[in-house]
This record gives structure tokens, C-alpha cells and sequence, in this order.
């Protein structure tokens, strides 16, 4: 008898294998390395290696000292450009296609299917594609505008210091539409049939209906996608990084903070390594994201947590 | 419910619109990939004038496609079956058993969520250096395998809160041991979250670009989007080449979605509203 409670006991303790491999795997690399990430913002380095604590000095020189300050405030600037424009050029748009699909038309999936397409792609295909097809003198836009008659607005786009940003933002839009529009429909598709009936019923018109009912009643998936959106916005490298290279060029026309974080932790600027710069600039970035995702999470997800 | 013909018009107009937006750049790519380079440089929005592979067999040698592809192919199927077996067993773990630090695991799983894993990639580069993993496959599975876990542990949680015990309770009682429970009742009925956790990352991983990009340096070993970089970084001019190249790299996604488009476009959604 006492042998098989000690049996079941063991038994008992195996179950702690499930969390295991999942905690460790993690932990190890995803957790630790956030930490310590965290930690090199308060070091000072000598080139992966740690030298001495300085407290707050390397966030005091990215904020304070030239070039780090300028360059900071430039790339900030843009992250905050490239989340503005990416409500209209996505959030509004795929609302619109969301809902005309979700309307009395034919070919729904069809439409559906087209417009999610680039998502199957990868994003240095994209940004390498529309690199080609922006390009000036041999790509597919110019040469398109040239043939309807609209030789003015020709251009070269993503070497212009006033297009590229903006070029990039599209390309990045092309890319993402498709699956907001879905995030869209399917907050479209909750909506109880019942209360259109009812509006229609009592005179509402289409107009009515949209302004009074469906927006209103979609109002938490808006608020998540433009929080995705936000964090997508500040997050944002690979485009940059495949069209304009990892300086954002033109003249950093098209730095944002990742890639000035790339530059520092992997030694562009000034020929060196500057490690404990770059965690100063991921924390900063750590802040904001943390920020927005906790508002998804704890607005949206706090039944999670209660059992 | 009558339908407004001008409000019609203008729908189908937009749709339409919107159809040459996102299909035409995809089927510019395409065509392009068969066109030759100079025939590219004229006229870039023609159709090609003879259909071959000859770029597709070049870009074959020129590069190590071959290598990309299976590279790719190793490190996607990898990754998601790790992350689909081990969280599955963790959610079940904590949706299942009342222990008392599992409000704290799943704080400890959230943070993951939260905050951007690229930040974090100097540390891990010096985790990957220590363990002597740098240049290797393992270092893509092991990053994909951490940077999947949150999103499909709070999913498998999620999903499994939502199945009744009863049946898990009578194959105890039939005398199945934890595991066999697990594998026996659990598996079975969590397709879709399977589904969704399986998508969710196969995407994520064979299209990323960033930790190759950081942790390979041998380019037989590079997977499909660095193996990009390094055509475009090679063949600049030869833009048949490039197009044959990204299409080359599309198309195994491409596929996929028109044999599975449902799935694919419902696990996303799914993936992301819950």
C-alpha cells in the first residue's frame, strides 16, 4: 500500500514534464534574452562584452548627444509618420473593402482571396519586388504612368527624400491590407442580423445603419487593429531594410528606430559597435510596444486571467 | 432587401480597383520571371514573347536554390512541430491542473506576447555563440520554437478551457495514464486550434528573413529569404534572374493557399482575434 502511494506520487510529479520543455525552450530563449537586453541599456561596452555599469549614461547620450540625439529623434519621427499614414492607407481602406465584401455582392471569396494574397509572401520578396517595379528608369510604375499620360508624376520613388517614406508605408499597406480586411469581416460577421432588421424596420437608412449601427458595434476590433497597427508601426524593419538598406536612405529619410538600432548593435555607426546605445534605443521601444500591447491584453483579455 | 444599382456599380468598380492593386504586381512578378533581360528593360509591361525556364534552370545554378529550398523546409517543419507539441502539453498543463504558481506561468508566457523578440537579438546571439549554435539550423528552430510558444500556449489554454473533462475523466477511470490521455482524447478534438497554431507560425517562419539574416553566415545554409539577399546582391542587372528568383520563392506559399485558402485565411483571423 505504501509502496504504490509512493508509485503515484512519482507519477503524480511527471506530470510537470508537460510545462517543461515549452518553460525551458522559452526561458532560455526568448525571456532571458529580453532581460538581459534590457540589462545591456545600463553597461557600457567593449565590443560584446560588458564593461562597467554607468546607470542611466548611455539613455542620457542617445537623447542628449550629437549625433545619437538627432539621429534618434529623426528615425521617432518617422515611426510615428509611418503609423499615421498606415491608418488611412490600411486600417480605413480594408474597413472600406471589408465592408463592401460584407455586403450583397458576388464573388465574395474571390475578392477575399485576391486581396490576402501578398500576406503568403515574404516581406524581403515584397520589398525586393516593389523595389524593381519602383524603380526609376526600368520599373513597371513609371513606365505604367508614362504609357496613360501622367509623365508628371513620374518619379524616383523610393530615391526621392520626399516619396520614399511614403513609398515604403504603401508597400507595407499593399501587404497588410488583406488581413485587416479579414479581422474586419469577422467582427462584420459577429454582429446580430437582428438589430439591421430592426433599424430597417424603423426607417433607418443605409446611411443611418452604418453611422449608427455597424461602426459603433465593430468599435473593439477598430481599437485592436489600430493598436496592432501602432505596434506593427514602431516594430517595422524588414521593409525599410529591403528597399532603402539598413541607413533608411535616402539620407535617412527612412531610419526608423529599428533600423538605427541595427546600426548600433551591429557596428555601422562610427565603425563600432556601440552595444549598450543600442539596448538603450530597444528599451525605449520596449516601453512604447509594452505599453500598447497591455492596453490589447488587459482590456481585451483580462477573462484569461479569471478563472 | 433592394439593391441600389449606382451603389452597386460603385462596389464592384472599387472591388475591381483593388483586384488590379493587389493581383498586378504578383502577375507583373510572374510574367517578368519569364521574360529575358532585355526584353525587361524595353518593355516592362508587355508579355513575354516565348514561354521557357531558362531563367528559373539559371537562377537554379547560379544560386544554391536547391539548398534554400530544403534548408527552408527543414527548419519550417521543425519549428512548428516543436511548437505545436510542446505547447499543447504546457496549455493542457496549465488549463488542466489547479497548481498554485500557474497564474504566475502565465504572466511568466504573456511577457513574450508583450514585447518585440528582434530587440532582444544581441543577447541572443551571445546565447547562440556560448552554445556554439551560431551558423547552424538549430539556432532558426530554437528561436522560432521560443518566439511561437506565448502566442500558441495562450491559444492551446484558451482552446482547452473550452472542452469538457468528462471525456478525459472516463479514460482515467479505463485506466490511461496522463500522457495516454493527452495523446488518446486531447489530440483529437484540438484540430482547429492545431490548425491555427500550425498556420499562424508556418508563415511566420518560412517567410522571415530578419534571424537568418543575423545567425547564418555559410550560404548553404541559408533559407529561402536570405537566399534572396544574396541574389540581389549578386545579380543586380539581371532583373529575369531576380523576378525568376522571387517568383521561385512565392510559389510553395502560393500553392498552398489555393489548395487551402479557407484554412489559411480562417486560422489567421481566428489566430488573431482570440
Amino acid at each position: 500500500m505504501a509502496k504504490n502511494k509512493r508509485k503515484n506520487r512519482y507519477k503524480k510529479h511527471l506530470v510537470h514534464l508537460f510545462i517543461l520543455p515549452a518553460a525551458l525552450i522559452y526561458g532560455v530563449f526568448q525571456l532571458y534574452p529580453l532581460i538581459s537586453a534590457a540589462l545591456n541599456s545600463f553597461y557600457s561596452f567593449n565590443g560584446f562584452e560588458r564593461v562597467d555599469f554607468i546607470g542611466f549614461q548611455n539613455f542620457i547620450t542617445l537623447f542628449t548627444e550629437k549625433p545619437y540625439k538627432d539621429f534618434f529623434l529623426n528615425a521617432f519621427s518617422h515611426n510615428w509618420i509611418y503609423f499615421f499614414v498606415t491608418v488611412i492607407t490600411q486600417l480605413i481602406i480594408s474597413l472600406i473593402l471589408a465592408l463592401i465584401i460584407h455586403s450583397k455582392i458576388k464573388g465574395k471569396e474571390f475578392f477575399k482571396s485576391m486581396f490576402f494574397l501578398p500576406k503568403l509572401l515574404s516581406v524581403i520578396v515584397i520589398g525586393f519586388l516593389f523595389s524593381l517595379i519602383l524603380n526609376p528608369t526600368r520599373g513597371a510604375l513609371n513606365t505604367l504612368l508614362e504609357a496613360i499620360g501622367l509623365e508628371a508624376f513620374t518619379r524616383p520613388w523610393l530615391g526621392d527624400m520626399s516619396t520614399a517614406l511614403l513609398s515604403v508605408i504603401f508597400v507595407d499597406s499593399w501587404a497588410s491590407i488583406g488581413f485587416s480586411m479579414l479581422i474586419f469581416l469577422a467582427g462584420l460577421q459577429a454582429i446580430d442580423k437582428e438589430i439591421f432588421e430592426a433599424a430597417r424596420i424603423d426607417g433607418a437608412n443605409s446611411f443611418t445603419v452604418l453611422f449608427k449601427i455597424t461602426l459603433p458595434m465593430i468599435g473593439p476590433a477598430l481599437m485592436i487593429m489600430t493598436v496592432l497597427t501602432f505596434i506593427g508601426s514602431f516594430e517595422t524593419f524588414e521593409y525599410v531594410f529591403a528597399m532603402q538598406g539598413s541607413s533608411g536612405g535616402p539620407y535617412y529619410s527612412t531610419d526608423v528606430l529599428t533600423t538605427f538600432f541595427y546600426r548600433l548593435a551591429f557596428g555601422t555607426v562610427d565603425g563600432g559597435q556601440a552595444i549598450g546605445l543600442g539596448s538603450a534605443v530597444a528599451v525605449v521601444l520596449f516601453i512604447i510596444i509594452g505599453m500598447a500591447t497591455s492596453l490589447i491584453l488587459f482590456v481585451f483579455k483580462r477573462k484569461d486571467f479569471e478563472r | 432587401m433592394k439593391t441600389n444599382p449606382l451603389l452597386q456599380t460603385i462596389k464592384y468598380t472599387v472591388l475591381a480597383l483593388f483586384t488590379f492593386v493587389f493581383g498586378y504586381p504578383i502577375f507583373l512578378m510572374i510574367v517578368s520571371s519569364f521574360k529575358e533581360n532585355a526584353e525587361i528593360f524595353t518593355n516592362p509591361l508587355s508579355l513575354p514573347t516565348s514561354f521557357n525556364l531558362d531563367n528559373y534552370i539559371e537562377v537554379w545554378e547560379v544560386v544554391n536554390f536547391s539548398n534554400y529550398i530544403v534548408n527552408s523546409i527543414i527548419v519550417s517543419a521543425s519549428a512548428v512541430f516543436i511548437v505545436l507539441f510542446v505547447s499543447s502539453l504546457a496549455g493542457y498543463y496549465l488549463s488542466r491542473y489547479k497548481f498554485k504558481w500557474n497564474p504566475y506561468l502565465l504572466a511568466f508566457f504573456m511577457i513574450g506576447l508583450m514585447l518585440p523578440m528582434k530587440l532582444a537579438v544581441i543577447p541572443l546571439y551571445m546565447t547562440m555563440l556560448k552554445l556554439g549554435l551560431v551558423d547552424t539550423l538549430f539556432a532558426l528552430i530554437f528561436i522560432y520554437v521560443a518566439g511561437g510558444i506565448p502566442f500558441a500556449v495562450f491559444l492551446f489554454y484558451g482552446f482547452f478551457r473550452t472542452v469538457p473533462r468528462a471525456l478525459e475523466d472516463s479514460a482515467r477511470l479505463d485506466g490511461c495514464n496522463d500522457f495516454q490521455v493527452y495523446y488518446r482524447i486531447v489530440l483529437p478534438i484540438m484540430k482547429p486550434a492545431i490548425s491555427i497554431v500550425g498556420i499562424v507560425n508556418l508563415i511566420n517562419v518560412w517567410n522571415d528573413f530578419f534571424y537568418p539574416l543575423i545567425f547564418i553566415r555559410t550560404d548553404s545554409l541559408s533559407t529561402i529569404p536570405l537566399g534572396m539577399l544574396t541574389l540581389f546582391g549578386e545579380y543586380d542587372t539581371q532583373w529575369n534572374l531576380l523576378f525568376a528568383g522571387l517568383t521561385l520563392s512565392s510559389l510553395p506559399m502560393i500553392i498552398a493557399f489555393l489548395f487551402a485558402s479557407r484554412q489559411f485565411m480562417d486560422s489567421l483571423t481566428e489566430g488573431a482575434v482570440k
